[in-house]
């Protein structure tokens, strides 16, 4: 029995309505429309909810919105990537089209305040006016005066709003240097499986009996909980793979009671659609039609099976050069490149902090010129420095095999590290039969 | 030519007028040889290209009409509800070759105008630099409406005449765009009724065309932006038909790295890769350069030097094009006589049209001089004197040439055939490989030529006969006289091996005949089979170079190829300023080698007496050996006392040179010692 929501205010049959949409999520929704108070009455400046994705943050603070029909405008902070861009929609949604034309080119935030109290002198707020924000740490990059602004936007413009905002990182991460107007703080927990099972099992096939298709959510959840609590996700999943579960039901070979023997069928299918369309290594049309077509598993393969990629010549020498000169300390290019480099034992020349392996710790920048030294060395022929070689180096840059480190508008000496794995770069140098395992300080 | 004004003006003098007309008849001549060449050069590489891509792209065309059909009928059917809604997706691997990849776009964005979409947009990383997010989307905007409003088809259309003003006023958004989109797509439902040019677009298509954005250079784009976008873009997916492109370099892997999951789980990706470059610049050399069709030749060297760059360098097809152009170009450019490398009718006109001073050139051609000694001592006072004579020959051998190529060719194709499928390809696995040792010498005296007919000799009859068929194939199309009595006999030789499967060689007989050192039959006639294709070998895959008359259509420089097309920005600077004259040409710079002259430019006697130093150099040392040097120049005598002094003119002029120098990078300033400087190369000059 879902619990009752209550508050003066609105009117009752809307707020019943309201409860059976926002299963699961009860309490977050009463004590949001406690805080809302009555229609009319001024509510909290500002409101942040926060939540892991897919705990239904916007859903309940939309839901509650435009059922209730309180004048709102939301929007996702992703979209309006401008400051002038959200102005403008706020106002376009709360006092329409006109409003957000009086805004200049370039609107301040001061301009904003301006504009929406003249808009607010010719039609004063009956109701809460509410302002969502969804992805609102995003808000962070944005000029420093807007997120504090916006906190109290309440006392600027001398109006009945509140702004909501919705994010999934914790308000810590929010507040600036130079303090702020404390919002109040709501958090959405996460589903626990059997709510998800109860939210999942809502929407049942229409041609199959809700009790079926409950016990399949409960097989799913069983095979994705532990790697996957996004609803949507889930969702997503159960949709894709429900005809493969009402397969031997449609063959005859079994009765929606033989809940084992569906099970059985089906769950070597779940865990494999597990690694590969959930991964999003094989995309969801392609999964059907594998499914339609019965052929298993050896048909299809993955994005990251075709991890190979052919290179020029010189290009796999820079590239293994790149891969040495980023994991061996600079001090062993002497024992690795130079012909007589007499007896240096490892442990002597060891200082404290490279007894840790170098692959552990991860690239390490290098000069280009050290790069040209050790690809001098380790390429089999000579090779003139032509301007293609130097060529070829940005080009593995673009192609994001090196990244190139400081500012792109340093000419002096430019720093690059390796960004290629190390089956990537075994996989390169058997191609030229080169042995790099020789030439690694971590594998000597 | 001189003149009596005394004024230092310029004049014009006109050459002789019969000697210039001459002159420019020959070099328009070879000019329109020359583009005729390229722009059958350039038309076959895009036919090619086209049909190299054509499966690639049909198949990605296939799948953006099925995703549009999907878009229309999104029906309430229950799983479509239940599922999330994907932005389809097309991830097309096109190789690390990026410069190809231009064409490729270009005809699948034509493609798409043609039978799809007229919404496909295409966008490179570099266009949306800076104020990232914004850019990416601007530039969609301005692409999708921009080119939609401005098309005149809609202009009398009042609903649509107001479009362009709104826009201006609507900042960028997809919200905007999605009102555009809708806007457009009803006066479109309002055109179809009307009959006009969309009657060949299919219905469904017609109604709500996708909007297909490519992504030229998936792996250069900031991954923040393109997250950013592909979650705007899923906003709005069920009221805007969007699919996505990303043409990406390197392997699919890289979307994965690029987009987190949560990202990616909104794409749905499906994955088309495309021919590898190296088996598209196969096609392209067999088209263009192992073909009797195309006059113009390159020697060994040169191919040699084109597939290095493409092997070594770059992989790009379209460059290799470029440097055949460049080849192309310095041929005809810099080889009188190539007014003769030209289809067949007219070579025989242009060299019935040579001038006396052309036919002297002939004269001069090593391959024609070496011909002319081969002759009777009459015949050579003939082929000396008179001008007459040597055209008809020249005509003949023209005609020869081109006899050999056709055979050449033919050849050429069977003899790869025959030794591509041996083990370790002794002959090379491409037919490239074997075209270039072709060229460079005597195939048959090599020792790979002998391995390879080693291990043809120890092939089951089964499989020669297979290998035989192959090469009888190949020569079918062949049409010459020669080539057709060679396919003759290939083909008795396959009857005689296939009949004698009828005489039923035991294995008895076999290892009887093993033992007492006795042919076979079978052995006998294979024997004798591989005798004749080394003899067909021999009589027709001789190096062009004896060939008479091979000079006109063969380009052979390959050091220019290479100083052009593989710059080596270093040593040019290095010999510029070790070797002031060979850029300036001035004849007071010249000197022996190692040495500058006083008088040549500050920043080479700087160099110069840079070179002479360790790593740190002490400037104030460096400014007096400058200045002695730069004295000598002036022409002071060495004994006097102001000889090597140092005035501020030399001192700036040092101070200027040195400062060049860093700027090229040769020197640094140091923390070490305040007054020096730091060598930044290393060895002695």
């Amino acid at each position: 029995m879902p619990a009752v929501l209550q508050c003066p205010g609105y009117p009752e049959a809307k707020l019943r309505c309201l409860a059976e949409s926002l299963q699961c999520r009860e309490v977050q929704a009463s004590t949001l429309l406690a805080l809302m108070g009555e229609p009319q009455q001024y509510s909290y400046p500002s409101v942040f909810i926060y939540g892991h994705r897919a705990t239904g943050k916007s859903h309940v603070v939309l839901a509650l919105l435009t059922e209730l029909e309180l004048p709102h405008a939301a929007m996702s902070c992703v979209e309006c990537f401008s400051r002038g861009l959200l102005f403008e929609q706020v106002l376009m949604a709360l006092f329409g089209p006109e409003a957000a034309a009086l805004l200049p080119r370039c609107a301040s935030f001061s301009d904003f305040v301006r504009v929406y109290r003249q808009m607010c002198a010719q039609e004063p707020a009956d109701q809460t006016r509410y302002i969502v924000l969804e992805r609102a740490e995003l808000l962070r990059n944005m000029e420093a005066n807007l997120l504090p602004g916006l906190l109290r936007l309440q006392e600027l413009v001398d109006d009945n709003v509140t702004v909501i905002l919705l994010s999934e990182i914790v308000w810590d991460k929010f507040r600036p240097s130079t303090g702020c107007f404390e919002p109040l703080l709501l958090h959405f927990p996460d589903y626990t499986k059997a709510e998800l099972q109860q939210i999942l099992s809502r929407h049942s096939h229409p041609s199959y009996t809700p009790e079926l298709y409950s016990s399949y959510i409960n097989i799913l959840l069983g095979v994705f909980y532990s790697v996957c609590r996004d609803l949507r996700e889930l969702r997503h999943l159960a949709a894709l793979n429900f005809t493969k579960f009402c397969e031997p039901l449609e063959k005859g070979e079994a009765q929606e009671s033989d809940t084992h023997k569906l099970w059985r069928r089906v769950e070597p299918h779940l865990k494999r659609a597990m690694q590969t369309v959930y991964l999003r290594e094989v995309s969801s049309v392609q999964w059907e039609q594998q499914q339609m077509d019965e052929k298993e598993a050896t048909a299809l393969r993955g994005l990251s099976a075709h991890a190979h990629v052919e290179l020029p010549y010189y290009s796999k020498f820079l590239l293994i050069a790149a891969y040495l000169a980023s994991y061996n300390p600079a001090r062993t290019d002497r024992r690795f490149f130079l012909k007589h480099h007499g007896k240096i034992k490892k442990t002597n020349f060891l200082k404290k902090h490279e007894k840790t392996s170098n692959h552990l710790l991860g690239p390490k920048p290098f000069p280009l010129d050290r790069l040209l030294a050790i690809f001098y060395s380790v390429v089999d022929s000579r090779v003139a420095p032509t301007a293609s070689i130097f060529s070829q180096i940005s080009s593995l840059v673009t192609l994001q095999l090196l990244t190139h480190i400081g500012h792109d508008d340093q000419l002096d000496t430019p720093k690059y590290k390796c960004a290629v794995s190390l089956d990537f770069i075994f996989a390169i140098s058997r191609t030229v039969n080169f042995d790099i395992v020789r030439y690694l300080y971590d594998f000597l | 030519m001189t003149t009596s004004s005394v004024s230092k003006g310029c004049f014009v003098f006109k050459p002789d007028l019969k000697k210039r007309k001459r002159t420019v008849d020959i070099g328009k001549e070879r000019f329109s040889i020359c583009r005729s060449l390229w722009e059958k050069i350039k038309t076959d590489t895009e036919i090619l290209q086209d049909e190299l891509n054509k499966k690639i792209l049909d198949s990605l065309l296939e799948f953006i009409k099925k995703c549009t059909s999907s878009f229309q009928c999104r029906s309430d059917e229950w799983s479509c509800l239940m599922r999330a809604s994907e932005i389809p997706t097309a991830a097309l691997v096109l190789g690390v070759n990026v410069p190809d990849h231009d064409m490729t776009f270009q005809s699948l964005s034509d493609l798409l105008q043609e039978s799809v979409t007229p919404f496909a947009v295409s966008v490179q990383a570099k266009e949306c630099s800076g104020m990232p997010k914004s850019n990416l989307m601007q530039k969609l905007l301005e692409r999708l409406m921009g080119v939609r409003v401005t098309e005149e088809e809609y202009e009398e259309d009042p609903s649509l005449s107001g479009v362009p003003l709104q826009q201006k006023r609507v900042s960028c958004s997809i919200g905007a765009l999605c009102q555009w989109y809708k806007a457009v797509t009803n006066v479109r439902k309002h055109i179809k009724f009307s009959p006009g040019k969309y009657c060949s677009l299919e219905n469904d298509v017609l109604q709500c065309p996708p909007i297909v954005v490519i992504f030229k250079d998936f792996e250069a784009f900031n991954p923040h932006v393109l997250q950013d976008f592909i979650f705007i873009c899923s906003r709005y997916i069920q009221e805007l038909p969007l699919l996505l492109v990303f043409g990406i370099a390197t392997s699919p892997c890289t979307i994965q790295h690029m987009l987190p999951h949560s990202v990616s789980s909104l794409l749905c990706i499906e994955l088309f890769q495309s021919l590898s470059c190296t088996q598209h610049l196969a096609t392209v050399i067999d088209k263009l350069i192992l073909t009797a069709e195309f006059p113009f030749k390159l020697s060994g060297k040169v191919l040699q030097v084109l597939v290095n760059i493409f092997l070594y360098h770059d992989f790009s097809v379209r460059n290799f094009v470029k440097g055949l152009q460049l080849a192309l170009l310095e041929h005809f450019h810099s080889q009188p006589l190539s007014v003769l490398c030209c289809k067949k009718k007219h070579a025989l006109l242009n060299a019935q049209k040579l001038s006396h001073q052309h036919l002297e050139m002939l004269r001069q051609l090593p391959s024609f001089m070496r011909y002319v000694e081969a002759q009777e001592p009459q015949e050579q006072v003939q082929l000396l004197t008179s001008d007459k004579y040597v055209k008809e020959v020249c005509q003949k051998l023209l005609k020869d040439i081109r006899k050999y190529h056709k055979n050449y060719y033919c050849i050429l194709r069977c003899l790869s055939s025959l030794t591509s499928s041996l083990p370790k390809y002794p002959l090379g696995k491409h037919i490239r490989e074997l075209h270039m040792s072709c060229l460079e010498r005597n195939i048959w005296e090599t020792n790979e030529y002998e391995s390879a007919i080693q291990l043809l000799r120890l092939l089951a009859k089964d499989e020669l006969v297979a290998t035989l068929k192959k090469c009888a194939d190949i020569l079918k199309p062949c049409k010459t006289k020669k080539m057709n009595s060679v396919l003759q006999q290939l083909e008795d030789y396959i009857v005689k091996l296939e009949h004698l499967d009828s005489k039923f060689i035991t294995l008895l007989e076999m290892k009887g005949s093993r033992r007492t050192k006795k042919m076979t039959p079978f052995e006998m006639l294979k024997n004798e089979a591989l005798d004749f294709i080394d003899c067909f070998v021999r009589s027709h895959l001789s190096p062009p170079e004896l060939q008479p008359l091979h000079e006109v259509c063969y380009y052979s420089s390959s050091g220019f190829l290479r100083q052009h097309l593989n710059a080596t920005p270093r040593t040019s600077i290095q010999t510029a300023l070790s070797q002031p004259f060979y850029y300036l040409q001035n004849e007071n710079l010249k000197t022996d080698a190692g040495t500058v002259s006083s008088s040549a430019p500050d920043i080479c006697i700087v160099y110069k007496l840079h070179l002479e130093c360790g790593r740190l150099i002490n400037l104030y040392d460096w400014l007096e050996a400058y200045a002695t040097v730069v004295s000598g120049a002036e022409g002071k005598d060495p004994d006097s006392e102001e000889y090597g002094k140092v005035d501020e003119l030399k001192h700036a002029r040092f101070i200027k040179a040195v400062s060049e120098l860093e700027f090229l990078g040769f020197v640094k300033s140091t923390k070490q010692k305040t007054d020096h400087v730091a060598r930044l190369t290393w060895g002695g000059c």
